[in-house]
């Protein structure tokens, strides 16, 4: 048996012989990744559906009631003559209704009551670029015939702040919480280094090498760091499968999922280099405080 | 063997021990007797660098001992070991675990291990003890298989603190005929102890420590006493 399988072995040894310790431990570098992990599913959600909107550049314009057809399609050609116009599309009162109906088929109690007559009707026009957006916006919203204009770049403004909220709460909280990690990890194996103060003793006198002394302590650390990586992979992975048919279905179009797996694969392997380091810095305070070699 | 050079140890401004001079050589056995904290401790710790000394130098054959860099101090402590009145066994591990400790920290291969725990086993008579657990054995058993640890990594020199200050009489004659075959062995044994039936009873160099200072070297023949009264 070489020194290092003799290394594992004491670790587990310790590990295995303070269960609450190092329970306490692992729950909270789990909570720690899995809600970093969380963070991060919630972040690349929010890119998938900012760059979805951002590849369409549309505008939905609405027409005021009683709206002629000479009129609308007066303002067709307007637009088509600034050369902009990638796609323009007019979507009468019943379409609305027929679009509606099946965004809303599985309830029944929100389409029974809507008729054609209170759904406008309107113009989903896409340019050839999306800076042009706002100038075909503009052009059209200043049109009589014209209720309302609503075009992406309000939803991407939108979507693009909530990205970058969700981005720096989610960065404060997983910094607090790797900080809480580390003192965790800290406490732990300062303690198992005080539980086991006469075999330390015993190791020095024998004429055992610093090194020798701390590999173990520093070993629990990054057990307690790896394995709460993937547990916590393991339920953000299972948290996202059990939610997908719900988000599914509420982002619609949004082509958020599936959620391509390698996708997790990473996230598992990010996680435990964080296991990894969170473990190793709590363990190397413990061990340079409270370990006298 | 080993050298003490004008040594003074300060704790708390209060000299545990002032200006010791001493040589020991080779395979000698010498008793360190004297009354409890008169410097006995002081001085084997001195010898494994678990203390500093406050002032003067130690050497053990060419090593200095202040100025050994601390990535040396494992070396040393397999070249110098030690036994303790409380044995400082581990009590998870079993006898023969305990004794091939040094070994396993070395990351010495299994059989290496086995051969020379069963050897050292057969030495101390513990053979038939080796898969017991400390809290399994008696005394004197306990305190040879800490003999048995010590000696593993076959050290020149053997530190003993009060090795027999927790055992009956006979465990303890015991322990010091096996200290004494250590000894023939080749061994450089020092051993600090209040047992005077032992240590007067044995033909041994003995070193009296008092307020620590060396009160009276049976080599020298000569004590401080006798000066005192000249």
């Amino acid at each position: 048996m070489n020194n290092l399988s003799r290394l594992i072995r004491t670790t587990t040894q310790r590990i295995s012989r303070n269960p609450y310790h190092s329970v306490g431990a692992v729950f909270v570098m789990f909570l720690t990744f899995f809600v970093g992990g969380i963070f991060v599913m919630i972040s690349l959600g929010s890119d998938a559906a900012l760059s979805y909107f951002e590849s369409k550049p549309q505008i939905d314009a609405f027409f005021k009631e009683g709206t002629s057809q000479g009129d609308i399609d007066s303002l067709e050609q307007k637009l088509v003559s600034t050369g902009k116009i990638e796609n323009i599309k007019f979507i009468s009162k019943e379409e609305a209704l027929k679009i509606y109906k099946e965004r809303n088929q599985e309830e029944p109690l929100l389409t029974e009551f809507v008729t054609s007559d209170i759904l406008p009707a309107s113009f989903q026009i896409s340019t050839k670029d999306i800076n042009d957006l706002e100038e075909i916006a503009d052009i059209v919203s200043k049109e009589q015939i014209v209720e309302d204009v609503v075009f992406q770049k309000d939803v991407v403004k939108t979507l693009s702040s909530w990205t970058k909220a969700i981005r720096n709460v989610g960065a404060s909280i997983v910094v607090f919480l790797i900080i809480t990690s580390i003192l965790t990890t800290l406490i732990v194996i300062s303690l198992n280094i005080s539980l086991h103060k006469d075999e330390i003793e015993t190791m020095r006198l024998v004429g055992a090498t610093e090194w020798y002394i701390r590999t173990p302590f520093i070993m629990e650390g990054i057990f307690y760091g790896v394995s709460a990586a993937i547990l916590a992979t393991a339920f953000v992975w299972l948290g996202v499968y059990w939610i997908s048919p719900f988000l599914d279905k509420f982002l619609a179009d949004i082509p958020i999922f599936p959620i391509n797996q390698v996708i997790f694969l990473y996230l598992l392997l990010a996680e435990i280099t964080f296991g990894i380091i969170i473990g190793s810095i709590g363990a190397l305070i413990a061990t340079r405080k409270y370990l006298k070699v | 063997m080993i050298e003490f050079k004008d040594v003074s140890k300060k704790y708390d401004g209060i000299f545990a021990l002032s200006n010791v001079n001493l040589g020991i050589d080779d395979s000698e056995f010498v008793f360190l007797t004297g009354p409890s904290g008169a410097g006995k401790s002081t001085l084997l710790k001195l010898l494994i660098r678990e203390e500093f000394p406050t002032h003067g130098e130690i050497y053990v054959d060419e090593w200095d001992i202040v100025h050994l860099p601390m990535e040396r101090l494992p070396h040393l402590r397999r070249k110098v070991g030690t036994i303790f009145q409380d044995f400082k066994l581990l009590p998870q591990k079993t006898v023969f675990e305990n004794v091939s400790f040094p070994m396993e920290i070395l990351g010495l291969s299994d059989q290496e291990i086995s051969r020379a725990t069963k050897e050292m086993l057969e030495l101390v008579r513990l053979s038939d003890k080796a898969y017991h657990f400390p809290y399994q054995l008696s005394g004197g058993e306990e305190q040879r298989a800490a003999i048995a640890r010590a000696m593993i990594m076959r050290p020149d020199v053997l530190l003993a603190d009060e090795p027999t200050g927790n055992l009956d009489p006979q465990s303890a004659w015991e322990v010091m005929q096996l200290l004494a075959k250590l000894n023939s062995l080749g061994t450089t044994i020092l051993m600090a102890t209040h047992n005077l039936d032992i240590s007067s009873n044995l033909p041994h160099r003995k070193l009296e420590i008092k307020e620590g200072r060396v009160f009276s070297d049976s080599k020298k023949n000569v004590s401080a006493k006798e000066k005192i009264h000249k």
